[in-house]
C-alpha cells in the first residue's frame, strides 16, 4: 500500500508547516507585546485619558481582518459577518482617532496660549 | 484591487503588501511612544492614524478581496457613525465614548473570527486555527459586552454600585474554565454548531458578568483593562486570518493597555485583582461605618460660602467625578474667574484618579479653558493645603478621606489622598450623604473645619457665583 503511506507523510508535513507558521507568529506576538510594555513608561496622569483612546484605536486594526473576510468571501452569510465586522471597526478606528485629536488639541491650544 | 494593476506588476504585490504592513508597524510604534509626552502626542495620535490608513489601503490590493460593495458600504457607515460621535460627543462623556469605541473593536474581532469560521468547510481548519478562532471569538466578545456594561454604568443606565449574586466570583472563574474548555471542544470537533453557538454565548454573558459587579468608580481601571483585551482579541484575529500587522498592533495595544492599568492601579494603591475581585462594598464590611448617628455635620448656603472664598487668600479647588458627573466645569470656571477678579488666588488639586478616568479631569479642565498652570498634580498642591484658607471639594469624596491615612482597616488605607483636612476650611459640595462609590463613611465630613454644601454641583456653582456677584 504505497499511496497509503505517501498520503500520510504529505498530512504529517502539512501539519509540520502549519505549526511552524503558528509558532513564527507566537514569536512576533511575544516581540511585539514586549515592545508595548517598554513604550509606555512614564506617562503623566494628564495623558491617561487621551493614551487609552488612541490605543483603543489602534485596536481598532482589527478592520483589515475584517476587509479580507467581506470582500474574499463566497458566501453571501460570510460576507454580511464581515460587513457587520467593518461597520464596527471603522467605527472604533475613525472615531478613536478623531476623538484623541480633539483631546489633544485642548492641551495644545493651552501651550500656544502661554506663549 | 490588484487586478487593476499590470501583470508584471502582480508578482510584487504580496511582498509590497508586507513591506507596507512592516511601515504601518513602524508609524503605530513611533506614535504610542509619542503619545507619552503632551508636546508631541498629538503628532503621536497622527503618526499612528496614518499607519492604520496605509494598512487598510494597501490590504485592499489584497488578492483575496474580490468584491468591494460590502467594504465600501461597511467603511463608509462605520465611518459616519465614528465621526458623528467624535464629534458630537461632550468631554464629561469621554469614559462612556471610549468605553463604546472600545466594545465595537471587540466585536469586530470576534466578528472576523466568526466570518473566518464561517466562510470555509469546518473540515478546512487544522487544531491550531481553530482554537485562535475559538480564542478570538472569546476575548472578542467578552470585550464587547464587557465594554457595553462598562458604557451603561459610566452613563447612569446601570447600577453604579456592586451588582453581584452571591459568590458571584466563584461563578466567573467556573464560566471562564466552561469557556476555555468549549474552546478545546470546539478545536477538536468544529462540525458541531452547538459548541460553537455555546462558546459565543457563554463568552458574551461572562463579559457581562465579570464588570457588572465592579463599582462605578473602579470603571475607569476596567476599561483600561478591556482597551487591553481588545488588542489581545485584535492579535488573535491576526492569528486567524494569518496577518503579521494584525497580530502586532494587537499585541502592542495589549501590552501597552496592560501597562496603563497597572499604572492606575498603583495610583489607586489597589491591586488589579483587588478591582476586578471587589474588595470594596464586598468582604471587608468591617471598615463600613456609613450612617454612624453619633456624628453631626455643619451645613452651609451660598452666601455663606461666597463670604469666605470671597475673602480669603488662597482657595485650592479639588474637583472630583461628581464635577464630570453634573457636567459642572464651566461653572466652576466662572466662579474662579469671579474669585480671581477680587485677587483671591485659585489653584487647582488634581488627584491622578480624580474624575470618571484617570487625566479625565484635566481633559475636562481644559475644555472650560482653565489655564494650565493652575492645575497642580497631587503631589504638588499637597504641600500648599496647609497654608489655605478654603479648600472647595467639588463632587470628590474617596481621594480626600483621611482614613486612607489614618485608619489601616478601612479599604482605601495607603491610598494617596490629598491632605484637604490641612486647610483652615473644608467645604464639600455634595448632593446628599450618601458615601462614595468606595463605600465607606468619610470623617472628613463630620470635622469641625469642614462645612457641607448639599446640592447638584453645578446649579450650587452657579449659586455660588451669584452670591460672589451680589457682594459687591
Amino acid at each position: 500500500m504505497p499511496s497509503c503511506k505517501i498520503s500520510i507523510l504529505t498530512t504529517h508535513d502539512a501539519h509540520l508547516i502549519i505549526m511552524e507558521d503558528l509558532i513564527f507568529n507566537l514569536f512576533i506576538f511575544v516581540l511585539a507585546a514586549f515592545i508595548g510594555f517598554e513604550l509606555i513608561s512614564k506617562v503623566p496622569p494628564t495623558l491617561h485619558t487621551p493614551l487609552m483612546s488612541g490605543a483603543n484605536a489602534i485596536s481598532g486594526i482589527t478592520l483589515i481582518g475584517a476587509l479580507i473576510i467581506a470582500g474574499g468571501s463566497e458566501s453571501v452569510y460570510s460576507q454580511w459577518i464581515g460587513f457587520t465586522a467593518i461597520v464596527f471597526a471603522t467605527i472604533n478606528v475613525v472615531g478613536g482617532f478623531m476623538v484623541t485629536d480633539r483631546m489633544l488639541e485642548m492641551f495644545k491650544k493651552k501651550k500656544e496660549d502661554e506663549k | 484591487m490588484s487586478q487593476f494593476l499590470p501583470d508584471f506588476l502582480q508578482l510584487y504585490i504580496p511582498n509590497a503588501i508586507q513591506i507596507a504592513y512592516l511601515i504601518a508597524t513602524g508609524f503605530f510604534i513611533v506614535g504610542i511612544k509619542r503619545l507619552n509626552s503632551p508636546a508631541t502626542a498629538r503628532s503621536g495620535n497622527q503618526y499612528a492614524s496614518f499607519g492604520m490608513l496605509l494598512g487598510v489601503v494597501v490590504t485592499l490590493f489584497d488578492r483575496e478581496i474580490i468584491s468591494f460593495e460590502f467594504i465600501i458600504a461597511g467603511v463608509l457607515i462605520g465611518a459616519v457613525i465614528g465621526i458623528f460621535a467624535a464629534k458630537k460627543v461632550q468631554m464629561t462623556a469621554m469614559p462612556e465614548m471610549v468605553a463604546l469605541f472600545n466594545g465595537s473593536g471587540g466585536g469586530a474581532s470576534a466578528l472576523v473570527a466568526w466570518g473566518e469560521f464561517s466562510r470555509m468547510d469546518p473540515h478546512f481548519f487544522d487544531i491550531q486555527s481553530l482554537v485562535t478562532i475559538g480564542l478570538s471569538i472569546l476575548i472578542g466578545s467578552i470585550t464587547f459586552t464587557g465594554s457595553l456594561v462598562a458604557f451603561g454604568k459610566l452613563s447612569g443606565y446601570i447600577g453604579g454600585g456592586r451588582i453581584a449574586l452571591p459568590g458571584q466570583n466563584i461563578i466567573n472563574l467556573v464560566l471562564t474554565f466552561i469557556a476555555f474548555g468549549l474552546v478545546g471542544w470546539f478545536a477538536v470537533d468544529p462540525e458541531y454548531q452547538l459548541v460553537f453557538w455555546l462558546l459565543f454565548g457563554l463568552a458574551l454573558l461572562i463579559g457581562v458578568l465579570t464588570v457588572l459587579p465592579i463599582g462605578g468608580a473602579d470603571m475607569p481601571v476596567v476599561i483600561s483593562l478591556l482597551n487591553s483585551y481588545s488588542g489581545i482579541a485584535a492579535s488573535m484575529a491576526g492569528f486567524v486570518v494569518g496577518n503579521n500587522l494584525l497580530i502586532i498592533s494587537g499585541a502592542l495595544v495589549g501590552a501597552a493597555g496592560l501597562i496603563l492599568t497597572n499604572i492606575m492601579c498603583k495610583a489607586m494603591n489597589r491591586t488589579l485583582p483587588n478591582v476586578l475581585f471587589g474588595a470594596f462594598g464586598g468582604d471587608s464590611a468591617g471598615a463600613v461605618i456609613a450612617g454612624d448617628s453619633d456624628k453631626s455635620i455643619q451645613q452651609t448656603f451660598p452666601d455663606d460660602v461666597a463670604i469666605q472664598c470671597a475673602y480669603a487668600k488662597k482657595v485650592i479647588i479639588a474637583p472630583g467625578y461628581g464635577l464630570a458627573v453634573a457636567q459642572a466645569q464651566h461653572a466652576l470656571k466662572e466662579v474662579a474667574n469671579l474669585l480671581e477678579e477680587r485677587g483671591v488666588t485659585v489653584k487647582y488639586g488634581i488627584h491622578p484618579v480624580a474624575g470618571r478616568m484617570p487625566g479625565h479631569m484635566n481633559v475636562l479642565l481644559a475644555e472650560a479653558d482653565v489655564p494650565y498652570d493652575q492645575l497642580k498634580d497631587m503631589d504638588e498642591i499637597n504641600p500648599e493645603f496647609s497654608t489655605t484658607d478654603v479648600v472647595l471639594i467639588i463632587g470628590a469624596n474617596d481621594v480626600v478621606n483621611p482614613a486612607a491615612k489614618t485608619s489601616p482597616g478601612s479599604p482605601i488605607y495607603g491610598m494617596p489622598i490629598l491632605n484637604v483636612d490641612e486647610a483652615r476650611r473644608t467645604i464639600v459640595f455634595k448632593r446628599s450623604m450618601n458615601p462614595g462609590y468606595a463605600g465607606i463613611d468619610n470623617d472628613l465630613f463630620y470635622s469641625e473645619k469642614n462645612q457641607m454644601f448639599f446640592g447638584d454641583a453645578k446649579k450650587s456653582l452657579n449659586e455660588l457665583a451669584a452670591a460672589i456677584k451680589e457682594l459687591d
